[in-house]
């Protein structure tokens, strides 16, 4: 499956984790820009809402119009990742809140977990991802506690579901940008119709470091 | 603490930047810092501008404000405990906040020591003026470094100061051949093992945000500029006249803090800000910055 465009990738570019997920793009050798406004959608392949504080997401999305013009992409064909905060965003169903994008049809139940003393690693093999068990980052996580019919899971983990996918959006509650697996941004490429650069390239990439993405802080 | 859960707790951080922590000092403002997009909450007693007024010892809060202040928001919850004051942080540890900042507001418990912060699971931040108190600072554990400013004034010039020194000497380490490290390292109480990883990053290896005397949307985006990962507003969102606007001015102007147009659009008709006080009227005494050692 090919999509048609400029084979480039974006990231969400409102707040939370955005430098990272533009560095781990740049490791598997895919383009990519940060999205700040409903111009920088044009011609993306695939969009990443990445982690933060979801509530704050969602305001900032609304300001500009910016949720109605990823929407409006999305029906023309854009593909969509969510990370943690932004598997919020995208499900059908919040528990005790109002959904937000409403696009996938699953349930999610926000800091399931507690607050940060609860938040931790795991390694856990994902068949449809990588062949070799990866290493999984839960930051104040949330959890799928529902999957629809038309959705796939990725990943069961205990009472929850960690990653999940339907036919145009991916989201997993953990943060492979946070770690050295370049295998879920790869398998999102893939699913974009973009195909990376470094597409056979280790799940791991022994040179990442937890500071990899300051390349892309704004320092002076 | 295990070197996993520092990383966790560094990360924690990453996931705050582009965002705005609020002082709060009870259940409404805490909910409305919430609405209006604030990334977490600073749950206090009394913001720095009262704290500053009062005078007395200013102490951690009362457990029971934060807990509750806990429970009415989704957002991560901070509090302050006192420089070198572990009890009060092993209290806050007890009481499973996200984040505890280690804070010259308050009144120091200890005149040369810090908290020995990698004895911690919890995440702390701590305030510095400067690199190498901003490196001692993530020596002990700290996850996430802010400049101090001058909290509770609203005049920014003190993070403007901080900002600015922690820059120039970022540059200079940056430019330096390595044998002049340890002697720099040395007169700016630098760790050195970390003055070279500030070399080979160019930046402070964790998260670092903007903190005291932010009053405007437009002093959240001059720190942006000056190269912050994000900011705390203290006393400048409930001690001006329309908190409601004024908090939710301030996050948008921190996420597009390089857009003078979109700046323009979200400064206007905020009304009154807070009164301020300028930090040079402020006698020696006075002065909260100079705490920290």
């Amino acid at each position: 499956m090919i999509v048609g465009g400029s084979g480039v990738l974006g990231v969400l570019d409102l707040q939370g984790g955005v430098q990272e997920h533009l560095e781990h793009l740049r490791r598997v050798g895919v383009a990519a820009r940060p999205v700040k406004s409903a111009a920088g959608l044009e011609g993306l392949a695939g969009l990443i809402i990445p982690g933060g504080e979801s509530t704050c997401l969602s305001r900032l999305l609304r300001l500009f119009g910016l949720d109605e013009a990823i929407k409006r992409a999305y029906a023309a064909g854009l593909k969509l990742w969510g990370t943690c905060a932004g598997a919020i965003l995208l499900a059908s169903e919040n528990v005790g809140e109002t959904p937000f994008f409403g696009l996938i049809d699953i349930a999610v139940d926000r800091n399931a977990f507690g607050s940060q003393l609860d938040s931790f690693n795991r390694e856990m093999l994902v068949s449809a991802v990588a062949k070799e068990p990866i290493p999984l980052t839960f930051i104040r996580a949330p959890k799928i506690v529902r999957a629809g019919e038309s959705v796939q899971v990725l990943l069961q983990l205990d009472d929850y579901i960690a990653a999940a996918e339907n036919e145009r959006i991916l989201v997993t509650v953990f943060h492979p940008e946070l770690t050295p697996n370049l295998a879920f941004h790869r398998y999102f490429a893939r699913k974009c119709g973009v195909l990376p650069v470094n597409g056979d390239g280790a799940a791991l990439d022994p040179n990442w470091t937890p500071q990899s993405w300051m390349r892309f802080s704004h320092h002076v | 603490m295990a070197e996993n859960r520092y990383l966790l707790n560094a990360q924690l951080a990453q996931m705050l930047k582009g965002g705005v922590i609020m002082d709060v000092v009870n259940v409404q403002h805490a909910q409305i810092a919430q609405e209006a997009g604030a990334v977490a909450v600073m749950a206090l007693e009394r913001v720095p501008a009262d704290i500053r007024k009062q005078g007395g010892v200013a102490r951690m809060s009362d457990p029971g404000l934060v807990k509750a202040i806990k429970e009415a928001v989704t957002i991560p919850v901070m509090a302050k405990a006192r420089i070198g004051h572990f009890v009060e942080a092993q209290i806050l540890q007890a009481l499973k906040i996200d984040y505890i900042d280690e804070s010259e507001v308050l009144t120091p418990a200890d005149e040369d020591c810090h908290i020995d912060k990698s004895k911690f699971e919890i995440p702390f931040v701590c305030g510095a003026r400067n690199l190498g108190e901003a490196l001692r600072r993530i020596a002990e554990g700290a996850a996430m470094i802010r400049t101090k400013g001058e909290a509770g004034t609203g005049d920014v010039v003190e993070a403007v100061r901080h900002m600015r020194t922690m820059n120039r000497e970022i540059r200079q380490l940056a430019s330096m051949p390595t044998e002049e490290i340890m002697s720099f390292a040395k007169s700016n109480g630098i760790p050195y093992e970390l003055g070279l990883e500030v070399k080979k990053l160019g930046r402070l290896p964790v998260v670092n945000f903007a903190a005291g005397g932010i009053a405007t949307p437009a002093d959240a985006a001059l720190m942006m500029q000056l190269g912050c990962d994000g900011v705390f507003v203290g006393s400048g969102i409930f001690k001006s006249a329309d908190p409601v606007r004024r908090a939710s001015a301030i996050v948008k102007a921190t996420a597009f803090y390089n857009d003078p147009a979109r700046l323009l659009e979200v400064s206007m008709d905020l009304g009154d800000p807070m009164a301020g006080q300028s930090v040079a009227s402020l006698s020696g005494e006075d002065r909260l910055a100079g705490r920290g050692w």
